[in-house]
């Protein structure tokens, strides 16, 4: 029916590894199922027995500590046994390969995955190595794809927007390295946004980005112009060093989100940014901290969608 | 087979509730025809606790034969569940697992003074020592037939037969 790695032979999620390629049908039931998982996280007790007795190991080859975390706390609120391993300070510098590490873990009886690696196509190459019960989510691969954050993302925007079918989406800065704005672009095109653009200087965009649906733009004044959503990227001090920026001044001046340049945008505008964020570089206090910003919710909601992925993969 | 007028069967099982219910009544419905039940009663007992809603979808005990259902609804309880009187009510009461599920989800919010179940059909075949203090009707039902609640576009409610096709409702 399909060669879709990340589904089973019934066409359901087997794993999380891209946005890419999946229905919207199914795409749509994690953001649904999230719904419900909103309110577990508002009450006294933010527990569900779901996940009881499941072990769900957080495999962090790259270091991280939001993504991580609210991972951890997504598995411990559906009352699974979560074991954090930081792979760099680990076997891995004592010279153990990736599948092997998995597979010590496995004979642990591992029930899910969560791989975050510098490496993209890491965890589709766990998740075709693992025995057919176990699950592995992609917590981010290299440029490739960072799926939950995406789909947290679409749950944000549905939840202040409603409707993905009248939307101008704008990604905005170093889209070149970012597996962020890969999978936000699956996602947004997938749940029928008519137009999403990326703005960024030339240095920071793919070559022939424009083949995945995309409007591109090098001038906020013009790519903000009519925008209901701004997915603003983090951009990678370490990028600056290299040839792709003069400065993060310059950047800044250009592409840094300030109340000027969100004023281009519909007044009813909201701003995301995944984090950790670099103020002052691609985004101002001032709108960072604005009314317009939605960062936080999106951490919130982050744990939900989690607990939704979660759970649908673990049933399936 | 002939199956009982569910609106009838919701006017005597409203007329039996009413001496037992006061100003401190909360109740609960079960997705989904708990809950359509659990708003015609609260409307009709002129209750004043807000209306609570459970899908007790994250507390089933078949997740791991079936996994997640795929519509799952959020939960609300709208009102202090610590030492409130509560009545879940459910449409159809069978094995009672559905029961058990919501009792824990429940005590998640809190340690209720009381709860009671209301249900329109009893049908039997518990598995699990629960039992509703109010039933519209008792039904004996083979064991691969499901019964089930349905309401139509102007809010009628209606009874109506299937055949089980896979296991688990």
């Amino acid at each position: 029916m399909n060669n879709n790695p990340q589904l089973n032979k019934h066409g359901e999620l087997q794993h999380l590894l891209t946005t890419e390629g999946l229905p919207a049908s199914i795409l749509l039931n994690i953001l649904d199922t999230a719904e419900s998982f909103v309110g577990v996280t508002e009450r006294d007790i933010k527990k569900v027995p779901l996940l009881r007795g499941k072990s769900i190991f957080n495999l962090f080859f790259e270091p991280s500590t939001r993504t991580r975390t609210t991972f951890e706390i997504a598995a411990k609120r559906l009352s699974a046994d979560v074991v954090n391993l930081n792979i760099a300070a680990s076997s891995q510098s004592k010279g153990e390969t990736l599948l092997d590490t998995v597979d010590n873990l496995s004979a642990m009886h591992a029930d899910m995955f969560i791989v975050r690696h510098s490496q993209s196509g890491a965890a589709h190459l766990i998740a075709r190595h693992v025995r057919p019960e176990i699950h592995v989510i992609n917590a981010g691969d290299g440029r490739h794809a960072h799926p939950t954050q995406a789909l947290l993302d679409m749950f944000t925007i549905r939840h202040y927007k409603r409707d993905f079918h009248n939307l101008r989406v704008a990604i905005v800065g170093d889209i070149l390295h970012s597996r962020v704005a890969r999978s936000q672009i699956h996602a947004l095109t997938t749940l029928g946004v008519p137009e999403v653009r990326v703005i960024a200087p030339k240095t920071l965009l793919p070559t022939k980005v424009e083949r995945l649906g995309v409007h591109v733009y090098h001038d906020m004044a013009q790519g903000l112009k009519d925008v209901d959503v701004l997915l603003m990227l983090r951009l990678q001090n370490e990028r600056m060093l290299g040839a792709s920026l003069p400065s993060s001044e310059e950047y800044f001046k250009y592409y840094g989100l300030t109340q000027e340049k969100l004023a281009l945008a519909r007044h009813d505008a909201i701003v995301l940014h995944p984090g950790p964020m670099n103020r002052g570089i691609e985004i101002d206090s001032a709108v960072a901290d604005g009314k317009q910003s939605v960062i936080l919710p999106q951490v919130t909601f982050g744990i939900a969608v989690r607990m939704a992925v979660m759970s649908i993969l673990a049933g399936n | 087979m002939h199956l009982p007028d569910a609106e009838q069967l919701l006017a005597d099982l409203t007329g039996r509730m009413r001496p037992e219910v006061s100003g401190n009544t909360a109740l609960v419905g079960i997705y989904t025809g708990g809950v359509w039940l659990a708003e015609r009663l609260h409307r009709d007992l002129g209750l004043t606790l807000p209306l609570g809603t459970l899908d007790v979808s994250f507390y089933r005990d078949d997740f791991g034969q079936i996994g997640l259902h795929p519509q799952v609804k959020p939960s609300d309880i709208p009102f202090e569940v610590e030492g409130s009187h509560i009545i879940l009510v459910d449409d159809v009461l069978y094995t009672g697992r559905t029961i058990r599920a919501a009792i824990n989800e429940l005590f998640d919010y809190g340690r209720p003074a009381s709860i009671r179940l209301a249900a329109l059909i009893d049908r039997g075949g518990r598995e699990l020592p629960i039992t509703a203090q109010y039933v519209g009707a008792t039904l004996a039902l083979p064991q691969h037939k499901m019964l089930a609640l349905e309401r139509s576009n102007d809010g009628k409610l209606g009874l109506s037969l299937y055949d089980k096709s896979s296991p688990g409702q």
